[in-house]
């Protein structure tokens, strides 16, 4: 099976302290460390996985720039087959929708049988695996938590729903799919794994190779815009609870039930 | 002699003794021989292990640990018997030949026992061998009747190895029955005949048998001393060629374990014997996966291990209910070698060591993460079988394929991209030492090109970043300061010292953090370092190369207590009891015990009082730096039973000298509810409070 995964590199929530710029447009990124957006690294294990059930090829693709390589060396010590970079300055600022137009030309110009998408992005909104899915005209499902293929043709999914349960469903190939964190436990990669893939030569793909229509991606195509951040403004402390340990214990219980914690 | 004749000319079912035995001889050595050329076979596949170097030094380790069975007596009871069992081996070896030898060339006298040396060497070896026969009655009896518990197989583990253990106890009763049975059928012949050779030594077993035998005609003496020599001959040859197979294998390789045995303290093992860090890069796979990729030595120690059960006794992560006992992995690694390099047929199977039962895997996964490596199990080994080398090369193979715990990820990726496990921020690191009210307190420099200084203050990651360690940072400058030490720190500058992240297996990441810190350290230009933390401590002296001379504080208190540097206050509550925690990073892997108990000891009025655990015996605390990270699956915290032996001590402060040891102490004083009865506070902090400040004398 050819499989496809989307990935992006962004900033390690649990390596940073995220803070806004003096303008107030943006974060602030001088110190900024990165990693691969976590769903995606789940996606890519899940990809591997199946890959050593079945047999075939996991590709990771990003959009970005230079400084993206980076993830797809990482998912490359993972295991993957090949990592590319689709980049062009045509490409900068945009939206939602610009990325999956972006990915749905760079689908066409192989055979994938499955694309993963991480469930969402750290930083992102969770839209482009359904708008790449839509763009492709392929089946899409989002929140998968576990795969089964089954005859090469169709997979039986699963995704998590009220109280743990699972909700089974059965997609038909080539399909699009959005990967939730939990689907597995991704392999560790550690430097001796990076530095052997480090002098790799990575592909990337332009516009031009990737027979894009320019307008139809990038700042100007861009329909959803970011205008601001800002902080919203500190709630109300919390409540402390003043009394013996078992009187604490007592009012503590009283709270979390009446809040319907506990039944 | 009528009736009675040397067992060489004896004629017996047609075959004159001398050919029988000479047949037995034969067929003994070359069974032995092919036993043992075939358990060779993995060690000449195994990998290479450089241990040719400084004979003086391991002929040094034989005689004290080999023939001066230097860490018996730690187990009073199977320690005796173990050093009777052994000086009787030792002393019957010769007449064990003489005696083989003697029933093919009946005349055969061992050259030096010719003239008075022989009677004297026959009495000895007539105690000898009684002595080696109560100690068999009385290690059978240990095992059938009293049954120590670390003798006990739990059922994840197997089978009891009780009737293979009274098996072999019993055939070395039957051979030093067999021994005796002959000698004293034929001093009993002979004081018939009235012309007694060799005197018996009064009330040893070949004495005893010879005075129950006194009135035995001369014709069945003879077939007596036949059979005694017949059956010592069989067992003889039997136990040579049946110990290869079991625990008794120690017989043949204690000797050669111990020549080979590690000679550096503290130091890991690198992950190919004999390549460079530079040459790393063309190293395929690192670590132990299969079988094969232990080093010779390590096979020579699944071979070696006599399965006492000290190791396990010992060992912190067994004690807790972890998945973890060194016993079994020595026992699983031999009787897996045992089973694919058989007698006859095809040897090695090159399958993955750890993973599911299923896969054929001997090893779990959490059995390899849950080795604090404290190293108490090494240090007890009578025969110095290794345990923690093959824990991380274990782990370097899990590392490599990409097995790590989730848990343990993250901080590896951070200290990947942060140089710290918790992923804070580099330019924070020296943070705990620029707050404004320490400044006024104590200024600690920050040590760069510009900024030179005598002495660098390692502190490590723990210390730096966490809130609680950090009061163990500021004691340690605030020390410093008053010996008048010009010191500073890193800073952002430093990296974690990669202590745990190499005994977790991460090489390639310990050296990217080890090269670092040398090229920081080495920019700063000091010429010493001390550190607080005893796994900083241990890297810098040990994993690392080329660096100044390295301190922990405790020394540097220690020698200014004695140059008087260093007064204390008398301690303000005379009520309270103190008890001292070995940190095995100072302790077990580098012999300091005495320094911080003297300065303890030092302060006035401070009541201390031993744990029944305590120095080389010291029982671990939980472990630290990414130990903390892991979620082990456990009955109980290693550090709830530490306090609780600290309590059963009758103290109710706890010192320490480690900030990991702090966290695994102040956690399990809550978590035991001692909250309030009893506290941990580490030795540097100890010092700061009661040092006696220059305004105080002057006041």
């Amino acid at each position: 099976m050819e499989i496809l995964v989307c990935a992006r590199r962004v900033p390690d929530t649990s390596e940073n302290e995220i803070a806004l710029n003096s303008a107030g447009n943006d974060i602030e990124r001088d110190e900024l460390v990165y990693s691969i957006n976590e769903p995606d690294n789940y996606a890519v294990e899940e990809a591997l996985q199946i890959v050593t059930r079945v047999g075939g090829n996991v590709t990771v693709a990003t959009v970005g720039g230079e400084d993206d390589e980076e993830i797809l060396r990482r998912e490359m010590a993972m295991g993957a087959n090949h990592g590319v970079l689709i980049t062009d300055e045509a490409f900068n600022g945009s939206d939602a929708r610009g990325i999956a137009t972006i990915l749905k030309a760079f689908v066409q110009k192989g055979n994938y049988d499955l694309i993963l998408t991480g469930v969402q992005a750290e930083n992102g909104g969770a839209q482009v695996g359904g708008m790449l899915a839509a763009l492709l005209d392929y089946p899409f499902a989002s929140l998968v938590n576990s795969i089964e293929v089954i005859d090469g043709k169709k997979l039986k999914i699963s995704r998590e729903i009220e109280g743990g349960n699972k909700e089974m469903s059965e997609i038909d190939l080539p399909c699009v799919l959005s990967i939730q964190t939990g689907i597995n436990e991704p392999r560790y990669v550690g430097m001796k794994g990076i530095r052997q893939v480090a002098s790799i030569p990575i592909p990337t793909y332009g516009a031009t190779e990737l027979a894009l229509d320019a307008s139809t991606v990038g700042a100007a195509a861009a329909k959803v815009t970011r205008v601001d951040y800002f902080v919203p403004a500190l709630g109300k402390g919390a409540e402390m609870l003043e009394g013996t340990r078992e009187e604490n214990i007592e009012k503590l219980l009283e709270l979390v039930a009446a809040k319907g914690g506990l039944k | 002699m009528a009736g009675f004749q040397s067992n060489a000319q004896l004629t017996s079912w047609l075959t004159q003794g001398q050919v029988l035995f000479l047949l037995i001889h034969i067929l003994g050595v070359a069974c032995f021989a092919y036993i043992v050329a075939k358990r060779l076979e993995p060690l000449v596949r195994g990998q290479r292990d450089l241990r040719f170097d400084r004979p003086l030094v391991r002929l040094g380790k034989v005689l004290k640990f080999w023939l001066g069975q230097w860490k018996h007596p730690r187990y009073r009871v199977a320690g005796t018997l173990h050093i009777l069992i052994f000086a009787g081996f030792i002393l019957l070896a010769m007449r064990a030949f003489t005696v083989l030898i003697v029933g093919v060339s009946q005349n055969f006298v061992m050259p030096g026992l010719s003239g008075r040396a022989g009677p004297i060497y026959n009495t000895i070896t007539d105690y000898a061998a009684t002595i080696v026969f109560l100690c068999m009655a009385i290690a059978i009896v240990r095992r059938l009747v009293f049954k120590p518990a670390r003798y006990a197989v739990p059922v994840r583990y197997g089978k009891a190895h009780t009737a293979d253990a009274v098996f072999l106890l019993a055939l070395i009763a039957i051979l030093m029955v067999a021994d005796s049975l002959f000698a004293a059928a034929r001093a009993a012949a002979e004081s018939q005949q009235g012309r007694p050779l060799e005197v018996l030594a009064v009330f040893s077993l070949p004495w005893m048998l010879q005075s129950a035998l006194a009135s035995t005609s001369i014709p069945i003496l003879g077939r007596l001393y036949f059979s005694g020599y017949l059956l010592h001959e069989v067992t003889f040859y039997f136990l040579l060629c049946y110990r290869p197979f079991g625990i008794q294998f120690h017989v043949e390789t204690s000797l050669l374990n111990v020549y080979f045995a590690r000679l550096n303290r503290g130091t890991l093992k690198p992950v190919r014997w004999g390549i460079s860090d530079e040459q790393l890069d063309q190293v395929k796979s690192f670590g132990v996966k299969t079988f094969e990729d232990f080093t010779w030595k390590h096979m020579l120690d699944f071979y070696s291990c006599a399965d006492c059960g000290r190791c396990s006794d010992n060992c912190p992560a067994n004690a807790a209910g972890r998945p973890l006992s060194p016993r079994f992995i020595s026992i699983k690694a031999r009787d897996y070698s045992f089973e694919h390099y058989p007698m006859f047929g095809h040897s090695g199977n090159g399958k993955p060591l750890v993973g599911s039962k299923e896969s054929g895997a001997i090893y779990s996964e959490d059995e390899i993460w849950s080795c604090t490596t404290c190293g108490a199990c090494e240090e007890e080994c009578p025969l110095l079988v290794e345990y923690i080398d093959k824990i991380v090369d274990l782990r370097r193979g899990l590392i490599d394929d990409g097995n790590v715990p989730q848990s343990l990820q993250k901080p590896l990726k951070a200290l990947e991209s942060r140089g710290n496990p918790y992923g804070k921020m580099e330019k924070k690191r020296g943070d705990w030492a620029n707050t404004k009210d320490f400044q006024q307190i104590c200024q600690v420099k920050t040590l760069d090109k510009q900024n030179g200084g005598d002495t660098l203050y390692f502190a490590d990651s723990i210390t730096s970043y966490d809130d609680r360690m950090q009061s163990i940072g500021r004691a340690t400058a605030k020390i410093l300061d008053h010996v008048g030490e010009k010191f500073g720190i890193l800073g952002a500058a430093e990296r974690d010292s990669g202590h745990e992240v190499r005994r977790f297996g991460e090489e390639t990441l310990f050296m990217a953090l080890r090269d670092h810190n040398v090229d920081a350290i080495k920019a700063s230009g000091v010429k010493r370092i001390v550190t607080a933390d005893p796994h900083a401590y241990n890297a810098l002296t040990h994993d690392y190369k080329d660096l100044p001379p390295v301190e922990h504080i405790s020394q540097v208190v220690a020698r200014e207590v004695k140059s008087g540097k260093i007064k204390f206050n008398p301690v303000e509550d005379e009520k309270n009891v103190y008890t001292y925690h070995d940190p095995c990073y100072l302790g077990r892997h580098n012999q300091i015990y005495d320094d911080p108990r003297s300065v303890l000891d030092a302060i006035p009025g401070l009541k201390r009082v031993e744990m029944s655990r305590s120095r080389d015996r010291s029982f671990c605390c939980g472990g630290g730096g990414l130990m903390l990270f892991y979620e082990p699956k456990e009955d109980e915290r290693i550090g709830v039973k530490r306090v609780r032996m600290a309590a059963e001590a009758g103290a109710n402060v706890i010192v320490t000298a480690c900030p990991f040891c702090m966290v695994n102490l102040e956690d399990a004083i809550k978590v035991e509810g001692l909250e309030g009865k009893m506290t941990a506070i580490d030795l540097a902090e100890l010092v700061d409070q009661q040092m006696t400040r220059e305004t105080q004398a002057v006041a």
